[in-house]
Formats: C-alpha cells, sequence, structure tokens
C-alpha cells in the first residue's frame, strides 16, 4: 500500500482540472473499490481527488424526455430505493439490490458502479501476472482457475468478466452515460460505454483519461410492467454472478411486443445480442421461443475448462427470467430464481 | 510508517461518535476503522478482514450502516457515528442486544457489534418484511460461528415488536 495526498473539489470542473494536473490522481467518491484496491496494492494513487461533495450530482430527477436522470453521485441504496426507480424502473431496483451488501450499497455511488473493477482472482493477486494489471505479462486465468471468467466477447489476453449487476440492467434499459472532460461534454449510449478486451484489456470502458461521469439519463421505457433480475451464484446472496440475465418485456395480447435481455458475468461488459431480441418480436412468450433466443445468444460461447458449464447455465437462465418476467411478482429478495 | 511520511499533510478531521465530538488530525490514507480503534480507543468496532468483505466493521453513520474499513476517515468530517458502545443507554441494553442474549445469537462474539449495528439500521430502514427478506438484508455480515439462524430469530424477534428505534 502505497501513501496518498487528499484533496477536495466542489464542482465537476475543478474535478477535470485536478486529475488533469495530478498525474497519479484517481477520483473517490464512495469509495468502496477503489480502497479496497488499493489495500491489495493493485492500485497507487498519487493523490486521491475526493469529489464525494460535488454540486448537483447526487440527485435524481425527472428529464424532461419523460425518463429519469441517476446523478452519478447518487448511492446504490438511494437509488435503488428511489420511489420514482421502484416505480418506473423496478428492472433496475431489483438489479442493484442483487449486487452487494446493504452497508456496501450505502457507500457506493452510481458513477462508481459503472467503473469497477473486475475481481478475477489473479488480477486481484499482485503476485500474478494479469494483462488487465500489467499490460503484455500475461493471463494466467486462460488455462488456470477460471470458473467465474468469460464465455463471450473474451480475447487471447483477457477472459476476465465485468462485475456489476447494475449495469445489467443499465444495458437492457439503454441508459446514456453523460460525462465531462476537459473538451466538453458528451453522451455515452450504454452499449458502447464498456468495451470487450481486444488487444488493451488495462482498458475497461472507453471513459477517456480525463473524463468524469456527470450522470446516467434513463430513457422513458422502463418496462415496469414485465421485467425480471435473475442471479446465479455460488451463495444466494453477496456473491458476484456466474451468470445474471436483465430482461424487460412488453406484451400485446400473448405475444412479444419488443424485449431487451442483457446478461451479467459472462463477458468484460453487460451482453446483448440484439438478433435475439429481433428473433421475439411479434412471437408467443413461450418457453419454446425463449429457448431459441437463449441459443442465439449462446451462439458465439466458449468455455475454458472450468466455466464450461456456464453456457448451459446461461442458457437455462434466459429462459428462466424471460418466464419470470410474465409474472414479475414471483420475482424474490436477491434476484434468487422463483419458487 | 517511512519517512516518505512527512511528505504528506495530516487533515484535521471533526465527526460526533456516539454523541461526543471529537477532532482529531488524520493522515489520508487511515480508514474510518482504524480512526475508530486506534485514535479513539473505541475498539468494540471489529476488524474482520478489512477488505469488505464480512460487515464485522459496520457502524452507523448518518443513520445507515456502512463498512468502516471501506471508508477514508477524513471524508467523515461533519458526520455523525455510532459504533456498538452508542447502542446500550448506560447499563439499559438495546432490545437487539438483549434479543441477540435470549436467542444464543453468538459464539465467539467478533461479528456482533457489526451484526448489532447493521441489524438495527436494517429494522430502521424498514425494506424487509418477512424472515427471507430480513435475511437478504443482513447478508453482508457473516458469521462463521453459524449463529445465523439465531441472529435471524432475535432479529425478527425485535422486528415484531418493533422495538427498534
Amino acid at each position: 500500500m502505497n501513501n496518498f495526498n487528499y484533496i477536495q473539489v466542489a464542482n465537476d470542473t475543478d474535478a477535470i482540472e485536478e486529475l488533469t494536473s495530478n498525474k497519479e490522481g484517481q477520483f473517490i467518491a464512495g469509495g468502496t473499490n477503489l480502497i479496497d484496491l488499493w489495500k491489495y496494492n493493485l492500485t497507487h494513487p498519487g493523490t486521491v481527488i475526493d469529489i464525494s461533495g460535488l454540486k448537483g450530482c447526487n440527485t435524481i430527477n425527472e428529464d424532461e424526455n419523460g425518463g429519469l436522470l441517476l446523478g452519478a453521485l447518487a448511492t446504490n441504496a438511494d437509488t435503488a430505493y428511489h420511489p420514482l426507480v421502484e416505480k418506473y424502473y423496478p428492472l433496475l431496483s431489483k438489479a442493484i439490490l442483487a449486487g452487494a451488501s446493504a452497508q456496501i450499497r450505502n457507500s457506493a455511488t452510481n458513477g462508481g458502479n459503472l467503473l469497477q473493477r473486475t475481481r478475477c482472482y489473479y488480477f486481484y493477486d499482485a503476485s500474478s501476472p494479469c494483462n488487465k494489471r500489467n499490460p503484455g505479462s500475461g493471463c494466467p486465468a486462460i488455462e488456470g482457475q477460471n470458473r467465474m471468467h468469460a464465455i463471450l466477447g473474451f480475447s487471447d489476453r483477457c477472459i476476465a468478466v465485468f462485475p456489476s449487476d447494475m449495469c445489467v440492467a443499465l444495458a437492457a434499459l439503454e441508459a446514456v452515460v453523460n460525462v465531462k472532460g476537459p473538451n466538453g461534454k458528451r453522451a455515452i449510449p450504454f452499449a458502447e460505454f464498456h468495451r470487450l478486451p481486444g488487444e488493451r484489456p488495462e482498458l475497461d470502458n472507453n471513459l477517456d483519461a480525463h473524463e468524469i461521469i456527470t450522470n446516467i439519463s434513463l430513457p422513458e421505457e422502463g418496462f415496469e410492467e414485465n421485467y425480471s433480475y435473475l442471479k446465479l451464484r455460488d451463495k444466494n446472496s453477496y456473491a458476484f454472478a456466474l451468470v445474471s440475465v436483465a430482461t424487460g418485456l412488453k406484451l400485446n395480447g400473448g405475444n412479444i411486443d419488443s424485449i431487451r435481455i442483457a446478461l451479467g458475468g459472462v463477458a468484460h461488459m453487460p451482453w446483448r445480442v440484439p438478433e435475439a431480441e429481433t428473433y421475439l418480436r411479434g412471437k408467443e412468450a413461450t418457453e419454446e421461443n425463449f429457448s431459441a433466443a437463449a441459443a442465439i445468444l449462446m451462439r458465439d460461447a466458449k468455455g475454458f475448462g472450468h466455466n464450461d458449464f456456464k453456457i448451459e447455465l446461461a442458457k437455462r437462465a434466459i429462459v428462466r427470467n424471460c418466464l419470470m418476467a410474465l409474472d414479475p411478482k414471483s420475482q424474490r429478495p436477491g434476484a434468487q430464481p422463483s419458487l | 510508517m517511512t519517512n516518505d511520511t512527512i511528505h504528506f499533510k495530516p487533515h484535521s478531521t471533526q465527526f460526533i461518535v456516539n454523541g461526543k465530538e471529537v477532532v482529531l488530525q488524520f493522515l489520508p490514507w487511515v480508514s474510518l476503522l482504524d480512526a475508530l480503534r486506534d485514535h479513539c480507543k473505541l475498539t468494540g468496532t471489529k476488524k474482520g478482514c478489512d477488505h469488505g468483505q464480512c460487515g464485522a466493521c459496520t457502524i452507523i453513520f448518518d443513520g445507515k450502516r456502512i463498512l468502516s474499513c471501506l471508508s477514508l476517515a477524513i471524508m467523515k468530517t461533519g458526520c455523525s457515528i455510532t459504533t456498538i458502545e452508542g447502542i446500550a443507554i448506560g447499563d439499559d441494553l438495546h432490545p437487539l442486544q438483549t434479543a441477540f442474549i435470549a436467542h444464543d445469537a453468538f459464539q465467539r462474539g467478533y461479528c456482533t457489534p457489526g451484526q448489532i449495528c447493521s441489524g438495527i439500521a436494517m429494522l430502521q430502514e424498514g425494506k424487509a418484511s418477512t424472515r427471507e427478506e430480513v435475511k437478504e438484508l443482513m447478508s453482508g455480515n457473516l458469521c462463521r460461528c453459524g449463529a445465523n439462524n439465531n441472529i435471524i430469530d432475535a432479529l425478527m424477534e425485535v422486528k415484531e415488536k418493533q422495538d427498534y428505534e
């Protein structure tokens, strides 16, 4: 663990300026991931820039397009339990509450949730090689312990998965990440925010080096009638997903008018396959049709030994979760399978 | 600490701990947990994993339960903190403490301060109505002695009596 300096900033302009001028500067808000990474000697901030008091970034408000703006500094708990989120975006609420623990959700912020690092065992072990932590050093997971690792979108340099639950729901809801940097503001569609490892596994997302997330926009469509989040893991609660599924759908009679299916725990970013969703459009909401869509979603899946089971697990989880979305009341606390 | 420390500036930090004002100087990297245990001499809050995995260090911060091991002390200036030492009023135990004894909700006791702080805040949050929901919302507190069922029994008793303000 290294020693570091600390400064507090009051607005996003100062935050960007401090991040630009401090070569080893890192933002801290909730701190639940950064402090842990620092204690494991995986990150070495020279200066910790405290953005927790940034003005106007911890609120949740309706926007002019009929959607919702989630402040980057609103906590995960305040977001999940916000009356407008519970009412219009229950999928997001369920996904957030399936992640971490109540204590961590009280500290962790929305921006930090998007920027959390992988929990790959090798990434978290400072004595192991890891292309994400130390580019070019190798990836021991590919031929090592890879029970939790990716089955989709991996590269020969990295098979880590992105651990967030909240982001799986945000992918399904097609949220937009609003960021600000030295060159001004930009809005990043959720599907373009995180990235696949490719040749540069050290980069988790497409945020530029000196940009800050200010808020997250939720579009008007929240799938509040038919939604479900299912999370499968080695413990019933307080564990990262082996596979998770977010489904939001709209029905027209017994037929599917539109559907979104996003997967967690399977890739370096929340995973969607538009073709599977298009396939289901206009079809009956049956187990058979959901199975066919699951096969499309898993078409390119490949295991690395210990995680081979995830392919079949994901297929079944997709079908189960789509069926659960037809009856959201059947859902249980912690995004467990319905009884 | 190495000589490098001289380059780093301690920050004056003021918070209310169990109703008493504390003003101390902390270096930036001192966790709230170490601040409470080593500087305030309040060793009731336990250091289990020190990585946010066990919940032993749970304290109540401005009414919310958080992990003191994943918090920097200097970031909590101006806040109000309740630790296990501030739960009873004199010799009068909090109803949850009494229920823990009645239900034999601990063996070793190392997780107990965190369980009790977490449990009181969980009850005050009011988000759990069933036993299953209580279990889910207490999953951030591990008990390696396996007293979990008794802990949930204690929580359910206090919850049903609505005896947790």
